[in-house]
């Protein structure tokens, strides 16, 4: 007997729908073995992840403003996967966008300029960030060059730019030498939802960002050409559907989204900009657009999801002395889990019998 | 020691972890298989590697674990993509996202720890010749072992029939099925020799490279590696050329820096990087008439009965 893969008639709708919640389950028995192996109680140290974060109306607030930026990138990179092209240098945008709003805040700092500079700051950082983003899709559409390789060596470049300035032509000369810009002034920051808490005004335009792109998704003739493209790219060429423009499209989009993304995080809980402004977001983005099934409400979920693994595991790194190592492991086991149980939508597994009989009139 | 031969010492240093990795996905890619875990399988073989050779006192012994780090690894992404026809791409970054992880897991506990680095041949007469002595005679294990391997891969491909029918799958795998061969199983030891490469590339960095382990010590290896493999046309010989070149420029970045020309650190360190942008553009621009890359790569094959 031998258990082989099979091409399904059509895709299975029910493990489409209840596939996330299978890898979920799944990567939740692996993290219980290796609680174990790790020498932890794993019952206790799932609650810790998973059930604590949510009994106090800080790590509530705390949730929100994590799930934030991951959501608002990975509804950008659902864009690009949808249609099949692969930015995953959303990090890079997420720090060029972080960098360009930056930049008016920096020059702004100290003078009396008016509200106008933080929707002028979050304008920049999309902009800058889909800039960014194009220059690996230019490459791509121009001259074939792989976009997966140079939007990934462009988070390196982002990085260093970025570090540069904190600790060159942008550090706060009263910063005592630290790599930080200079506090950003109050009409440059990201106001706060409710008095007091840490939540902000992202993850309002989140919510909209959610909204906007279930509509272009859904509604729109953009948003059907970039489906096709990439579910169906011969059809899609004889639509004559222009896939060229579309990654330009949809790379312009995920960047925009990712730049928007960095400068609020830096002009809401961060406050300046320095080094390490984000724990990775812009890969962890990745994995909640794959959890999120491409979809934006799924998404939404699965950025709340995600955002309390990041809150669980600050928790459980100071309650259970467990390495915030295990984040990242989970995060990654999270991501096999959901790619294998997709694959159970279009295939199934068939036990057949190993020496296949001489049947009559065989294909 | 002049600094000329300092430097091509460095450079050599420099190339080698890049050519193990790039050696590896380069079989793995001719067979067909698209594995963009390299940065995450070489990170995990860094710490198994520094963590067998601290306990053990061995570098071999830490060589060794590398490379099995690597083949462990490559057998998820093996599972996934041949046994489950997960698309590869999502597979691979699922994979490096994985190995940051697990590196930082079991090399926590070696950070700040210091081994013995692997020893550098020495012949006497010969290894005292000056100059060209130390270069040719004067290298650790690791760097002759990664030219013997390229010439090895290099036959393989092109002398051998096992050889030829690895590029046949790699190019069109529904005719390789048709003909008989196990369009899965050459690919599962095609993607297994390619970790195996990557786990040893990722061990050498602590080994040999530098004495000591620190989390993300792979600093994007992975990837220039795989870029790489693009810049060499999927053709070993090339790839020897573009591994020694991104070598240099690693070094000569760093000989910059030091000189201090009054730019930025950070330009340079960038260099590396925005290098591999500039040479995929521009090899990929050359390369109008049609891709050079096996024609079957990084498509999932489900055999039909």
């Amino acid at each position: 007997m031998q258990l082989v893969l099979e091409k399904r008639a059509e895709r299975s709708t029910t493990i489409a729908l209840v596939s996330p919640l299978i890898a979920i389950g799944l990567t939740l028995i692996t993290m219980s073995i290796l609680f174990a192996i790790l020498g932890k109680n794993p019952i206790s140290a799932l609650g810790v992840y998973f059930i604590d974060p949510l009994t106090d109306s800080y790590s509530l607030q705390e949730i929100a403003v994590k799930a934030t930026p991951l959501v608002m990138i990975a509804i950008g990179l659902s864009f690009c996967y949808l249609a099949n092209a692969w930015n995953i240098g959303a990090e890079g945008q997420f720090l060029i966008g972080a960098v360009c709003g930056s930049w008016l805040a920096v020059k702004t700092h100290g003078t009396d300029a008016g509200y106008w500079v933080l929707p002028a700051m979050l304008l920049l950082g999309a902009i800058g960030g889909a800039l960014y983003a194009l220059i690996p899709a230019i490459c791509k559409v121009r001259f074939g060059a792989s976009e997966i390789l140079t939007s990934l060596m462009l988070v390196y470049v982002a990085d260093l730019l970025l570090d540069y300035l904190v600790r060159g032509p942008w550090r706060d000369p009263k910063g005592f030498n630290f790599p930080t810009t200079a506090e950003f002034d109050p009409v440059a920051t990201v106001p706060i939802l409710i008095e007091g808490g840490r939540l902000h005004l992202g993850a309002v335009i989140t919510l909209l960002v959610v909204v906007a792109g279930a509509v272009l998704l859904g509604k729109t003739i953009k948003g059907f050409e970039i489906r096709v493209v990439g579910a169906a790219p011969r059809a899609a060429r004889f639509g004559g559907f222009n896939s060229n423009q579309l990654i330009l499209l949809t790379f312009a989009i995920s960047g925009a989204l990712a730049g928007m993304a960095g400068i609020i995080e830096v002009a809401g809980p961060v406050g300046h900009l320095q080094p390490g402004i984000s724990p990775g977001y812009g890969f962890t983005a990745i994995i909640v657009a794959f959890l999120g099934r491409l979809n934006p409400v799924g998404i939404l979920i699965a950025g709340l999801f995600l955002a309390l693994t990041f809150i669980g595991g600050e928790q459980a790194q100071i309650a259970m002395k467990i390495p915030l190592d295990v984040t990242k492991v989970f995060q990654g086991i999270l991501l096999f889990y959901v790619l294998a149980c997709d694959s159970l939508i279009l295939y199934r597994f068939r036990l057949i019998s190993s020496s296949p009989k001489v049947s009559s009139g065989a294909a | 020691m002049g600094l000329l031969e300092a430097i091509i010492l460095a450079v050599l240093a420099a190339s080698t972890p890049l050519l193990l990795a790039a050696t590896g996905e380069l079989v793995t890619e001719r067979a067909g298989v698209l594995n963009l875990g390299v940065e995450g399988m070489m990170i995990v073989g860094a710490a198994c590697g520094f963590g067998g050779a601290w306990l053990s006192g061995s570098v071999i012994v830490g060589a060794i674990c590398g490379i099995l780090a690597g083949v462990a690894m490559s057998l998820i992404f093996a599972l996934m993509t041949l046994g489950l026809a997960v698309n590869q791409v999502a597979t691979g970054l699922a994979l490096t996202i994985l190995g940051v992880g697990v590196s930082g897991l079991i090399g926590s506990r070696f950070v700040g720890e210091k081994i013995t680095p692997a020893p550098k041949l020495y012949i006497p007469g010969l290894t005292d010749i000056p100059f060209a002595g130390r270069i040719l005679f004067g290298e650790d294990a690791f760097v002759y072992l990664s030219l013997a391997l390229i010439v090895g891969v290099s036959w393989f491909l092109y002398t051998t029939r096992a050889g030829l029918i690895l590029r046949a799958v790699g190019d069109n795998h529904v005719s390789a099925h048709a003909l008989g061969y196990p369009v899965l199983r050459i690919r599962m030891f095609a993607v297994m020799f390619g970790g195996a490469c990557a786990g040893l590339a990722g061990a050498y960095l602590p080994l040999a490279y530098t004495p000591f382990f620190i989390p993300g010590m792979t600093a994007g290896r992975g990837w220039i590696a795989l870029a790489l493999v693009v810049f060499s046309s999927w053709l070993p010989g090339r790839l020897v050329i573009g591994a020694y070149l991104f070598g240099a420029v690693t070094i000569l970045q760093l000989h910059a820096q030091g000189a201090g020309f009054g730019i930025p650190s950070q330009f340079m360190t960038a260099l590396p990087y925005l290098a591999t942008v500039i040479v995929l553009v521009l090899i990929s621009r050359a390369r109008t008439g049609g891709s050079t890359a096996p024609a079957a790569l990084g498509t999932v094959f489900v055999p039909d009965r």
